[in-house]
């Protein structure tokens, strides 16, 4: 994608706001450096009619506390969007437009069923039906710590990443769950893991490396047309230089830390291809 | 109709609940818990079908990966899941007391469609497996479980009748206190009677007032002027006369001190005289300048005594008061970081040692650690930078210190109420939560305060906070209010009072929204239900306001004017309750004289052993408790999120090496930061305030300056939290401790912006009372002209040099090294700020001209440790010599060279081929180059004769390091 020549279309990209959402200025200071519109909007206007979903390319559900995360995380929002937007949210699913979910904005996809969100469901117009969860740490605790990444399966988001990249985790509730044995199955067969904990070195992380127990080491999935990405680790707290942990030992190579590049491929994508 | 919806896990998913229940049972010795099952019970009011409750139960309260659910509406409970000998446990709320949880769910079932849901109510229920007996059952239920002042334990067969907290409120009777014919004996009753903690001189003022007026007042009057007089909002001590007497040499000399705080602290500032102080002093925090564009604002607050008493609640509700503070700062600023700061008694205090009506310490921490992360994670503030310390003397009294940075545009600085305006109560709604909250942190505790004052113990809603911000950042940039302050202490009467104080205000209280019915004047006016905020708005705005915050899905009530008459008028179904006037609400405070005396207690040096053993010394030290990496509390701290951080709370490449100060960058996309930081001694102020009061203001300017924040744009927060003013030895530490304050900033040129006095910190048993040692905090906030010159102080690289720069004395007096040796000492580090001022700004060019690779202040434990840290931040080695550190003392003793404390003193990292450059700025000051930086990751330090006196492995040292709170 790098010879090709862009159109000079400008990309639109909605941050979805609500009760208790707190990254969403950085998530959208991330799109906005690659130039993307971006407007910060809460649910009341989307549930209202005030705008529409489908005048957007992207649609980022940041991180954050959404009600509190009470009765469990991003249920009530996912709720919501289950049973206001779900209309506007398959429709927009179906244009093969992209939605991020980070942290809080994960829990909420998984919560509302969107994610991992077979492609098959979409087609026959079902409501979506959640077949995954995020859940409590094995540690029971919030924690705040960066965390190595190796990169795998298939999306535009993860283009070009490299092979590992360090992002910090936030959370109490990011073990992800399949709720079945044929859920766990379709993840794999369809590439749709993109993020898995791992050991500084690349092998196979323990605690705290893989901060809170989830299955097959899960930190971030997509659905089957890898349009859609969810993942607990935050690509927006490393996306300058200066926000990796120890910066002060490395050699700066560019202004951008790793997460930069998957804002990147979103806008460059969306410019291309919607 | 009543619901009753229980959740439980799914079998072989995790409980953390569960978990954690146990291990604190056990760590109690309660041994027959074998182990612990956890439900999660949902009661809901309305008519709502079998089909209804079940879809609300299937699709909004359980996860289906994880928990499945059960609902009744006979209220019939569930059994547990073993049919093991087990007792059970179900705890709820007291009626009235927040649950955030009943609000969300609400709004799930609404979504659902379910609009005719009337009330929501959650309980957990525990189910104990073990042969447990009633008085162990009882253990945990006090000790684990619940807190009696907000919680209690729903009997097994009590049966729900309604969810509806409080009654209509019938036959309002408008009570007047016979205040006109009250003798003083009776005036000193009425005020304990009250709660009002007002003394004599004050009642006789209060009733001298009202015989002018001829008529006595009514309760609502003398409450509010007992709040409005409270030490928490009048800052009594601070602002009254002292005559104080203090001795030197043998010599008692005397001195009248006319307003404290005008003439230590405020004058420092005065003389500074900084054109970068914006608003210092008088507005909710301290204002300067950051870029063209934008101000910085910092207050510290404490919240103390809640915190005693219900450690979550009391650190959440600090958390979010000292939030709502830089909310209301001007006309409102964005919050961009906390910094908490916490004094406990020891967390391995023996329980058997407790007095009657105190929490264990360990209990207190986790609370308190768990109230902190609650609300800052949940407001999206980063919590990044802290300090904790321990001593036995904050058994009774712990001490919670919550400060909050915001940033607000140039042009929001300044407020004005105008003549006319409304009186806009926006946020959460008023119950008869924290009722008086104000006045009751201006007494003592007694074990007696757990029941008398349970009404002034809350739990707070981050999200009702954070929505609040949310409304409030729009509306204030839509320019549709002229005034705002926060509803802290004192509530409605003290935000309402205050903002107008100058016009007068006019309020009808029927129209303040209510959580629930039944309250009377009295309480909705001095109630303190969190999350709320006063707004003054022209009538033209309101509808426009009213709209803004409904899009944030929060309430905005118009609840008067502000009448320009000067008096407070409060109604009540249509009565007069209270009619004061403003001036004398503020200004017919009795002037009051306080005694103060102060001799140097008569602390003495030691007789050391000759030859101890340094490794070993070295060991103790890091694993002293205020030493020791609090790593266990900093990682459940979101420090990250708003994308600011640039020096975290941890360095070095394995994350875990402890940083100076904080720094971030509050505007996105700009490279302009701030650093803050703490400095905080009690055990100096055991020997001599003076002396920690400097020491605390060198501590957290230099870790600024170590950071690569700019000394001469830093300006400094002060924060006493001290025994009782009352009684003359305690005022006059706190007179000695305020003019080290002053002095000492003076010396430095970094001035004062805001500060906060907690007092009253004594606990009392029997006749006795355990008073806190005198603290003060004193925080920084340092400018970073460009954040990518800042320096961490992780070791680099091998080969490079190391510096001491700064003088070494025979400064050991109340040291991490004497106490380890369990002797406190005489000889308290001082501060010579003359010198001071060269170290930080030579040191400060260094950093800009990048020439420095690491940097770590000196502080507790001393260079011993300040190198040990840096070595195991950067897993890497170091060698030095004592013999080329530069030292003025007598002693010649290595131990006391390695770890005295003295202040103004850094271990800086340098490039082998930048020693020329850095050696030539510092020409003239006191420097040393002390050995480098070595492959091999062992901490070795040669003494005057050769000889190695430290040669450990660093992985031992942090092992050391990181055991004691590694929880």
């Amino acid at each position: 994608m790098a010879n090709k020549k862009l159109p000079r279309k400008k990309v639109k990209a909605l941050v979805l706001r609500s009760a208790g959402t707190n990254c969403d200025q950085e998530t959208a200071f991330a799109f906005q450096r690659f130039g993307v519109s971006v407007e910060l909007a809460h649910i009341n206007l989307l549930v209202k009619g005030g705008i529409k979903l489908a005048d957007y390319h992207i649609l980022a559900i940041p991180g954050g506390f959404t009600y509190g995360d009470d009765i469990e995380s991003g249920r009530v929002l996912a709720n919501e969007l289950r049973v206001y937007l779900a209309d506007s949210l398959r429709d927009f699913i179906r244009r093969r437009k992209l939605i991020i979910g980070i942290c809080n904005g994960f829990q909420i996809l998984v919560k509302a069923g969107i994610l991992p969100g077979a492609d098959s469901v979409v087609a026959q117009d079902k409501s979506f039906i959640q077949t995954a969860t995020l859940t409590n740490n094995n540690s029971g605790k919030f924690e705040d710590r960066w965390v190595h990444l190796r990169v795998s399966g298939r999306s535009v988001w993860t283009e070009g990443l490299p092979g590992q990249v360090f992002f910090p985790v936030a959370h109490a509730e990011g073990k992800f769950i399949p709720i079945n044995d044929r859920v766990a199955r379709e993840l794999k067969q369809n590439q749709q893991i993109v993020f898995r904990y791992c050991s500084p070195d690349g092998i196979n992380p323990v605690y705290p490396q893989d901060p809170n127990g989830s299955y097959e080491h899960i930190a971030g999935i997509t659905d089957a047309t890898g349009h859609v990405l969810g993942l607990m680790p935050h690509p927006e707290r490393h996306f300058l230089f200066t926000q990796h942990p120890f910066w002060t030992r490395l050699d700066k190579k560019s202004e951008f830390g790793d997460g930069a590049k998957i804002f990147e491929n979103g806008v460059n994508y969306a410019r291309v291809n919607i | 109709m009543i619901w009753r919806i229980e959740i439980k896990h799914k079998s072989g998913i995790v409980d953390p609940l569960a978990g954690a229940v146990l291990k604190t049972a056990v760590e109690l010795g309660v041994r027959p818990v074998e182990a612990v099952e956890t439900v999660g019970v949902f009661l809901i009011q309305g008519e709502l079908s079998a089909d209804a409750a079940r879809r609300i139960g299937r699709e909004l309260l359980t996860d289906p990966v994880t928990q499945e659910c059960v609902c009744s509406v006979d209220g019939k409970r569930h059994a547990a899941a073993s049919g093991k000998k087990h007792r059970v446990a179900e705890i709820a709320y007291h009626p009235g007391v927040m649950d955030p949880v009943e609000q969300s769910t609400m709004k799930g079932i609404r979504d659902l469609g379910y609009a005719q849901v009337e009330a929501v109510r959650t309980a957990r229920r525990y189910f104990l497996f073990g042969d447990i007996s009633d008085k162990e059952l009882d253990v945990i239920v006090n000790k684990v479980l619940a807190n009696k002042l907000i919680q209690q334990v729903v009997p097994e067969d009590f049966k729900m009748i309604s969810l509806t907290a409080g009654a209509p409120l019938k036959d309002f009777r408008l009570a007047h206190i016979d205040l006109l014919n009250a003798d003083d004996r009776e005036l000193t009753a009425l005020s304990g009677r009250g709660h009002l903690f007002l003394n004599l001189t004050e009642m006789r003022a209060i009733r001298a007032h009202f015989k002018n007026l001829g008529r006595d007042p009514t309760d609502c009057e003398l409450e509010t002027i007992a709040q409005t007089w409270s030490e928490h909002c009048f800052h009594k001590t601070f602002r009254g006369d002292i005559n104080f007497a203090w001795k030197v040499n043998g010599k008692v000399r005397r001195k009248k001190i006319k307003n404290l705080l005008k003439s230590t602290i405020v004058r420092a500032t005065q003389t500074i005289n900084k054109s970068w102080c914006v608003s210092v002093f008088h507005d909710n925090a301290g204002v300067i300048e950051f870029d063209d564009d934008m101000n910085v604002c910092f207050k510290v607050e404490t919240h103390n005594h809640p915190s005693a008493l219900e450690p979550f609640g009391g650190a959440n509700t600090g958390v979010g008061g000292v939030i709502r503070d830089i909310l209301g700062t001007g006309l409102g600023a964005k919050p961009v970081c906390s910094t908490d700061v916490f004094c406990f008694a020891p967390p391995e205090t023996d329980f058997a040692s407790l007095p009657a009506g105190t929490l264990h310490p360990k209990r207190v921490m986790k609370g308190v650690v768990s109230g902190v992360r609650d609300y800052g994670n949940k407001m999206g503030i980063p919590t990044v930078n802290g300090a904790i310390c321990f001593d036995p003397l904050y058994l009774g009294n712990p001490l919670v210190y919550c400060g909050t940075v915001g940033i607000l545009p140039k042009d929001k600085v300044f407020k004005k109420v105008g003549a006319g305006d409304c009186v806009v109560v926006v946020g959460g709604r008023t119950g008869r939560d924290g009722i008086h909250g104000a006045t009751f942190s201006s007494g003592e505790l007694t074990a007696e305060s757990e029941t008398v004052s349970s009404g002034a113990v809350q739990i707070g809603d981050p999200i009702q906070e954070k929505k609040v911000l949310d409304g409030l950042l729009k509306a204030r940039d839509m320019n549709l209010y002229t005034a705002v302050t926060d509803c802290g202490a004192g509530g409605l009467s003290s935000a309402v009072g205050e903002m107008g104080q100058e016009l007068g205000a006019r309020i009808d209280l029927d129209l303040v929204p209510l959580k629930y019915q039944g309250l009377n004047y009295e309480e909705i006016w001095i109630s303190e239900s969190q999350e709320r905020m006063v707004l003054s708005v022209p009538r033209r705005h309101v509808k426009r306001l009213v709209e803004v915050f409904a899009g944030e899905n929060v309430e905005a009530a118009v609840i008067g004017e502000f009448s320009g008459n000067g008096r407070l008028e409060l109604f009540f179904q249509g009565r007069a309750v209270c009619v004061l006037d403003m001036k004398f609400l503020h200004t017919g405070h009795p002037k009051m004289t306080k005694e103060a005396v102060w001799a140097l207690p008569k602390c003495k040096e030691p007789k050391l052993p000759p030859k101890p053993d340094l490794n070993q010394a070295l060991v103790k030290a890091l694993a002293h408790l205020n030493v020791c990496s609090k790593e266990w509390v900093v990682r459940q701290y979101d420090h990250e999120v708003q994308g600011g951080s640039v020096v975290k709370p941890f360095c070095g490449p394995a994350c875990d090496g402890p940083s100076d100060a904080a720094v971030i960058t509050p505007r996105l996309g700009s490279y302009q930061g701030i650093a803050i930081a703490n400095g905080i001694h009690p055990a100096y102020g055991k020997i001599d305030p003076y002396a920690m009061a400097a020491s605390c203001v060198d501590e957290a300017l230099r870790q600024v300056v170590a950071v690569g924040g700019d000394p001469q744009r830093t300006a400094l927060l002060d924060n006493f939290c001290w025994g009782n003013p009352d009684k003359p030895e305690r005022l006059g530490g706190l007179v000695r401790c305020a003019q080290g304050c002053a002095d000492t900033a003076i010396g430095y040129g970094a001035p004062f912006i805001s500060g906060k006095d907690s007092l009253y910190n004594e606990y009392g048993q029997g006749n006795q009372t355990i008073a806190i040692p005198g603290t003060i905090l004193i925080s920084a906030i340092g400018i970073v002209p460009d954040v990518r010159r800042t320096v961490t102080m992780d070791l680099k690289a091998a080969g490079n040099l190391l510096y001491v720069v700064g003088m070494t004395r025979d400064e050991m007096g109340g040291s991490i090294y004497f106490d380890t040796l369990g002797v406190l000492g005489s000889s308290v580090p001082g501060v010579a700020a003359k010198l001071g001022v060269k170290i930080f700004a030579v040191l400060h060019q260094a950093m800009q001209t990048g020439l420095v690779r690491s940097c770590h202040d000196c502080s507790d434990g001393g260079l011993a440790v300040a190198l040990a840290e840096m070595a195991f931040a950067g897993g890497m080695g170091v060698s030095a010599r004592l013999e080329r550190v530069p030292y003025q003392g007598a002693g010649r003793r290595e131990d006391f060279i390695l770890f005295s404390e003295s202040n103004t003193r850094f271990v800086v990292e340098i490039e082998p081929e930048q020693q020329r450059a850095f050696e030539t700025i510092l020409r003239g000051l006191p420097y040393g180059l002390v050995g480098r930086v070595e492959a091999e990751a062992r901490l070795a330090v040669y003494g005057f004769k050769d000889t190695a006196l430290i040669n450990s492995n660093i992985r031992d040292l942090k092992e050391a390091w990181q055991k004691p709170l590694r929880w």
